[in-house]
């Protein structure tokens, strides 16, 4: 595993992340997904090390992310919400900066990057249009060689043209086993096609983490009449929503289901059905 | 070489790649010996996860169509044409008995099923 994370809690006021644990295999990318306000964030924030936990362990590379966050760092790439690098600084300024902060800062390869993404070299990044600037802050966050890249919602508010191009940079990324991807992300059709890893976050706490493949080739909704839900016994479904004309279930074994049951209609869901009945459902 | 991939198809991706890749080697337009994409080039190319990628060549390989050398790659097995013959005319047979079964509970004669054949035959080229 190149980043555990076990039994984590943190209470705030008013929100608190109850025993989140997850485990992130190497030359995979796990999307954490989730509404806004579900604790993606905070999750990613304790991993860095960046908020305090009550209690938990976390480990990335095998070590633990406190005591050893020094030696972690160096090989990590992280693209954050609120950027710590200021808005008036074009990617010549940011290089002289990075140089400094990273060991293994790869001058040749960020300036690669630059050129890769089209990213006018002598501009400040506040005039950057949205994708640009998160193309800027992920070259900025593999160019000194990181084996995990945290990415905190990396495409929301871009537009599917550019949204596409980051999505191909984390399956470049990918191509060394040794590397692997924690991305947020509340735009799930985005991980839909090339996470391999689903870890869906609510309220605080972890509902399901498991392969994607799983997720969308096992699962089903089936819709159905009010008469056929109530023949269906509640052990057979994982939640329920009644809709106006129809009750939607979440079931965990299509085939199972479709077996025990003679019900026409089970549809092949996306991770966005699934979040949304569990989040909307009931059991 | 074409993959084509629905995503809208209720049959599992990994099982799409499989049998595409199947119907290739079957065609001998993958030739034994022939070295397969890698998991993760596949996965980029194709946009989807390595782990269905993965779970496609895990399957062809318990199957004897592919080999996998760790380190080298994943290659098109060697010994298996004979077999996948031997397995294609298992289906045919099964396919035929099915329509044989048919025929006999019709009262359709066999005069009339090879007719059938021999115009589909004749169509196909």
């Amino acid at each position: 595993m190149i980043l555990e994370v076990k039994n984590l809690n943190k209470k705030y006021k008013d929100f608190q992340l109850k025993n989140v644990n997850l485990s992130l295999p190497k030359g995979m990318i796990m999307g954490l997904i989730g509404e806004n306000g579900a604790g993606k964030t905070t999750t990613i924030k304790a991993i860095l090390n960046i908020i305090n936990t009550d209690s938990g362990e976390i480990k990335i590379f095998g070590l633990d992310n406190k005591k050893e966050e020094k030696k972690i760092k160096q090989d990590i790439g992280v693209v954050l919400d609120d950027s710590f690098l200021s808005e008036y600084l074009n990617p010549m300024d940011i290089n002289k900066i990075m140089k400094n902060f990273y060991q293994n800062w790869d001058e040749k390869l960020y300036f690669k990057y630059i050129e890769e993404f089209k990213l006018p070299k002598n501009k400040i990044s506040k005039d950057y249009s949205s994708g640009m600037k998160m193309k800027l802050k992920i070259a900025v966050a593999l160019s000194h060689h990181p084996k995990l890249l945290i990415l905190d919602e990396p495409t929301s508010g871009l537009d599917p043209v550019a949204r596409n191009e980051i999505l191909d940079i984390f399956q470049d990324f990918i191509q060394d086993e040794e590397h692997a991807i924690l991305v947020s992300s509340h735009i799930t059709s985005d991980l839909e096609h090339i996470a391999d890893y689903i870890t869906f976050i609510n309220n605080g706490e972890i509902v399901l983490t498991k392969t994607k493949d799983e997720l969308l080739d096992r699962y089903g909704i089936v819709k159905c009449s009010e008469q056929e839900f109530k023949k269906i016994n509640k052990a057979d479904y994982l939640k329920y929503k009644k809709n106006r004309y129809e009750y939607e279930i979440l079931v965990e074994n299509k085939n199972e289901f479709k077996r025990k049951y003679d019900i026409q209609i089970i549809d092949k869901p996306t991770i966005e059905d699934i979040m949304l009945i569990y989040i909307k459902g009931e059991k | 070489m074409n993959i084509i991939i629905s995503n809208s198809s209720n049959t599992p991706i990994y099982e799409q790649i499989k049998e595409q890749i199947k119907n290739k080697i079957v065609s001998n337009e993958l030739k034994t010996g022939e070295l397969l994409p890698s998991i993760r080039s596949l996965a980029k190319d194709l946009r989807i996860s390595v782990i269905t990628t993965k779970s496609a060549y895990e399957e062809l390989e318990r199957e004897g169509y592919v080999e996998t050398i760790p380190g080298k790659g994943t290659y098109v097995a060697n010994k298996n044409i004979e077999l996948i013959r031997e397995e294609q005319l298992q289906k045919i047979e099964n396919l035929i008995d099915t329509a044989v079964s048919i025929a006999k509970i019709s009262n359709i004669s066999k005069q009339e099923i090879q007719n059938i054949i021999e115009i589909l035959y004749e169509e196909e080229n």
